[in-house]
């Protein structure tokens, strides 16, 4: 597989493409040739934790359109593809499923940097990727859709909820030592200090390698930090693993939620189900979908889940609702074009609204963001969230943060005019790599 | 009997015939009978009539909680406090449990078991056992956790008044920071009337911290020496207040119980670093057979960590409901699965590279995928929860600043008796005797009549036990999934380079300080610099001591 792509030339390429082109539509002429759908989630190595109860989702969303029918009269056919956690392979995978494969639509992905590592061959060959997981924005393609939270779908309203409910006046941000949670600090950081005017001395930033394992100390001096007089409370930006120890720590060492509440922002059910929530009671999660939404969508979709997965015990979790949703206004927007054409899609979707399962309404918006409620859960002793708070109304997401400086002016607008992920509002022109470079460089300060 | 009218005349009329007498008797049983029935029916439909009174009140206070304002919410439970229901603690308790409930049909339920699709209720009122009901069926009555503290008090407040002394003790703890004027004066006589003196201590403290807060100098000295965190809470609180008398007797008070905290500190330092030392020398301590005395370089040594693990919790799912005796039988068990695990691989691949390091290193990490991806196969690729035990669980509490986590005190103890009896077995029993004659002079050892394949065997099967039994032991302290092993190979293979190889001694050694070490750095350089830092220490030391800290001498170490 390698040999070829090494000898690919441009007009090659064209040539494959177009080969590709002629197949396609040679295929649609058939009505019972299938309509490829690539499913592109780590089912091995460290993500695997993850990633496979979405491609189980996607799985199942496919099964559950065949048995409506399909989409324009053609059935869907998954086709599943193993990137092993392994940043370079997704690129490689992702390149089969568009170049080889040659499915209509992508959805996959969990990581940031898997996500920048299939970019380029998105773009390059034209596919569609559905990108599921909350992220830390400052990226705009026109070839994904970000159907997860940016971070004023998550982060900023839940520090809004702390500062304004709980009257938390000093803060800890924990987090991973990645570029997730090392921007969305920096924005939080910029954010209490602007709008809450919280003095240098009441931050606490603490970050700690992938899969930490040791949290005594950090526990520790948290507590220190939380009993010098004022309210505290922890945002944790602590990834995947590292969190079960972290709050067994917590736990043991007696920090109570009503002291020093925590709110995750990548702690779900799916993480709970490995830790014995009791103790951790009352700590929180900011997400915009949580299993205990008390909707008849929401327990028709753990219904399906459970039959589907055969285990009563099955969680579903806020990325799982994203494919949900991605997956329904994929089809929508394939029905409003009456083809699967990349480019037919990508024009039809912006402003597709399809139910998402809390009750509300989810639209594509211009910038391939979606709008979202946002809600905080407090933690139940069953592994679920109690909602205690919520936006009143959805939210949009912002491709391009307003409290860094370099992102500040850029808005991204996919429609027919403008067709730009970052627009300078203040330059007034497509910005081009070099915006974006600049955010970039702003952020590796 | 004529007193009583009698609607049955066809009867009235057979009393003038023979069978009158009968039938008179029969009546009189019928009508006893019936008088009885009455007089036992009437006074419970007396008492119902009560109860229905009692329950719609009931209803009313319950009712006032369905509503979606906290504040609201905070109003109505103010009310179940005030209403003297004697089933108030159990309303609240099951509020604050999140399991009170409201069913689609009106009526307020308690949720007995929330896991699963289907859930077991009973009538909030009368507890009446109501069968299952889905989630759909049932809206819960969400606190958040304002309220979550106000219930808290609440209910420490009731059971202040308890027969139970650790129920006493619990409230009286909870409630220190949250006495407020009303709760003062009852507390006050709490304390006059409280036989334990550890009761009396802690309420004692919880008044003086009203008494702070409502600006008196005088509360400053009865809180002084305490190193709880609720009285620095509140003592910094005072010292930035505007009575600059108050604030200067409270930051006195604060900087006494700085200096005794820095004591604390100290030795809390000092347990985190032997605590992680453990974990390390846990470990790492059958590499170091494996390694260090065979010279075998095994990278799924961090797998066979992972199979102890997975051990522990099937054990667990065999013995449901018995977390600690699962614990212990976990022990033995893991121990078993990964020293055949380790046979299996000794046997089936290391045997066949005898002498060629590259390639067992390769050969082994490759064992090391498969297995983790046979796990994630066969069980899941989610991690396993693994229960721990209630004796496990929470705290020792030396004094308010000094609490050691008991998970870890438990890892810490264990990991002495595995290396002690390690040590017993190489030094005392014949199995350690011949393991080191043949890792000494193989030849010699053969020609001296020693099984040369049969020791190879006994002892990778003995250092992979001891990995399975580490397994066991990290199962309490992290989570349990396929990479579990992954996580301490490098930290395994660093602390027996470090100790100096086929030393347990060292092992032990360098595991504990490197342990301390880290726990150090960690609070100044955070957790990602001070690992770097240690392992640049590791590194400059090699390259100074390359047979590390407690090289082996004479003519073993040539070998």
């Amino acid at each position: 597989m390698n040999a070829p792509k090494a000898s690919f030339t441009p007009r090659r390429l064209i040539a494959a493409m177009l080969a590709a082109g002629t197949l396609t539509g040679a295929g649609q002429a058939l009505a019972d040739d299938p309509i490829k759908v690539g499913i592109l989630h780590s089912l091995s190595g460290t993500m695997a934790i993850s990633e496979t109860v979405l491609k189980d989702t996607v799985e199942m969303l496919i099964e559950q359109q065949n048995e409506q029918g399909g989409l324009l009269g053609r059935e869907l056919e998954a086709v599943v593809v193993d990137p092993a956690s392994n940043w370079p392979l997704f690129a490689e995978r992702a390149r089969e499923l568009l170049a080889q494969e040659e499915v209509d639509v992508v959805f996959g992905n969990w990581t940031s940097v898997s996500r920048k590592a299939v970019l380029p061959v998105f773009e390059e060959l034209n596919g569609l990727l559905f990108y599921p997981v909350q992220y830390e924005g400052e990226e705009s393609s026109e070839n994904v859709f970000y159907t997860g939270a940016a971070p004023n779908q998550q982060s900023i309203p839940a520090v809004n909820y702390l500062h304004d409910q709980v009257g938390v006046e000093r803060w800890v941000l924990a987090g991973t030592d990645y570029v997730f949670p090392r921007t969305t600090n920096r924005i939080l950081e910029a954010y209490l200090k602007d709008e809450f005017g919280v003095a240098d001395e009441d931050i606490m930033i603490n970050y700690t390698p992938f899969g930490h394992s040791d949290w005594q100390n950090i526990v520790s001096d948290i507590r220190r930090f939380g009993s010098e007089g004022k309210k505290t409370a922890v945002v944790s930006t602590i990834n995947g693993d590292a969190n079960v120890p972290f709050y067994t720590e917590l736990a043991n060492q007696g920090v109570d939620a009503a002291d020093i509440p925590v709110v995750a922002f990548s702690v779900g059910e799916q993480e709970l189900t490995g830790i014995d929530t009791a103790p951790l009671v009352g700590h929180l999660a900011a997400w915009n979908y949580f299993m205990s939404v008390d909707t008849d969508e929401n327990y028709d979709f753990i219904d399906a889940w459970i039959d589907y997965t055969g285990d009563e015990e099955a969680v579903t979790n806020d990325p799982m609702e994203a494919h949900y949703i991605g997956f329904n206004m994929w089809a929508e927007a394939v029905r409003k074009a009456g083809t699967t054409d990349v480019d037919a899609v990508k024009d039809a979707i912006i402003g597709v609204t399809v139910p998402n399962l809390t009750g509300g309404y989810a639209a594509m918006m211009p910038n391939h963001h979606i709008t979202k409620p946002v809600l905080i859960g407090e933690i139940q002793d069953n592994g679920q969230f109690d909602i205690v708070w919520q936006t009143p109304s959805t939210v949009a997401g912002d491709a391009w943060s307003d409290y860094l400086p370099g992102s500040r002016d850029l808005i991204a607008d996919w429609r027919a005019p403008m067709r730009c992920g970052n627009f300078n509002v203040s330059t007034g022109s497509c910005g081009g790599s070099t915006a974006a470079e600049e955010a970039e460089a702003a952020l590796a300060e | 009997m004529r007193n009583f009218p009698w609607p049955w005349p066809t009867l009235a009329e057979a009393g003038r015939c023979r069978a009158q007498w009968w039938a008179r008797r029969w009546l009189q049983a019928l009508l006893a009978g019936l008088l009885a029935l009455l007089m036992l029916i009437l006074p419970p439909a007396i008492a119902h009539a009560q109860d229905a009174e009692r329950d719609t009140a009931a209803l009313e206070l319950l009712e006032a909680l369905d509503v979606d304002s906290f504040p609201a919410k905070g109003e109505a439970i103010d009310a179940i406090v005030a209403s003297e229901d004697d089933r108030a603690r159990y309303w609240l308790q099951s509020l604050l449990d999140g399991r009170l409930q409201r069913a689609d049909d009106g009526r307020f339920v308690v949720v007995l078991d929330n896991t699963g699709r289907d859930w077991p209720v009973e009538d909030a009122l009368n507890g009446e056992a109501l069968g299952e009901m889905s989630r759909r069926e049932l809206d819960r009555i969400g606190i958040n956790n304002a309220l979550r503290n106000q219930l808290r008090s609440a209910i420490a407040v009731v059971d202040l008044y308890a027969a139970d002394l650790e129920l006493r003790r619990a409230s009286a703890e909870r409630l220190l920071g949250e006495v407020d004027s009303e709760l003062a004066e009852p507390i006050a006589a709490v304390i006059d009337e409280e036989a334990d003196s550890r009761v009396r201590q802690r309420l004692t403290l919880a008044l003086a911290i009203h008494r702070l807060e409502q600006g008196e100098v005088e509360a400053v000295e009865t809180l002084q020496g305490s190193l709880h965190s609720r009285v620095r809470v509140a003592l910094n609180r005072a010292a930035s207040s505007d009575d600059p008398l108050l604030a200067a007797a409270a930051q006195e008070a604060v900087n006494s119980i700085e200096q005794n905290l820095r004591i604390n500190r100290g030795l809390e330092t000092l347990y985190f670093g032997l605590s992680l030392g453990s974990v390390l020398v846990l470990a790492a301590i059958g590499l170091a057979i494996t390694f260090g005395v065979m010279g075998v370089i095994n990278m799924a040594h961090g797998e066979l960590i992972m199979l102890g693990a997975y051990t522990t919790w099937a054990m667990q799912q065999l013995l449901p409901g018995q977390p600690g005796l699962a614990l212990i039988l976990a022990i033995p068990a893991g121990f078993m699965v990964a020293a055949l695990a380790g046979i299996a691989i000794e046997r089936g691949v290391i045997q066949f590279l005898k002498g060629r390091p590259l390639e067992t290193l390769l050969a082994t990490f490759g064992i090391s995928l498969i297995l983790q991806q046979l796990v994630r196969t066969a069980i899941s690729p989610q991690n396993r929860t693994v229960v721990t035990p209630e004796w496990m669980s929470g705290s020792l509490v030396v004094n308010d600043a000094l609490s050691l986590t008991l998970n870890r005190m438990y890892v810490l103890g264990f990991t002495l008796v595995v290396f002690a009896a390690l040590m017993l077995i190489m030094r005392r029993t014949r199995l350690g005797l011949e393991v080191r004659a043949v890792t000494q002079n193989r030849a010699m050892a053969r020609s001296m009549g020693i099984r040369a394949t049969r020791v190879d065997i006994m002892t990778f099967a003995l250092g992979s036990g001891v990995a399975g039994l580490a397994g066991v032991a990290l199962s309490q302290l992290t989570n349990v999934g396929p990479n579990l092993g992954q996580n301490y190979i490098i930290d395994s293979f660093m602390v027996v380079v470090f100790g100096g190889v086929g030393n347990l001694w060292g092992t032990l050694v360098a595991g504990l300080s490197l342990g301390v070490i880290n726990q150090i750095l960690e609070p100044w350089a955070g957790a990602v610099l001070a690992k770097i830092i240690v392992l640049v220490f590791i590194i400059l030391f090699i390259q100074k001591r390359p047979r590390g800290l407690f090289p082996q001498k004479g003519r073993a170490a040539e070998g």
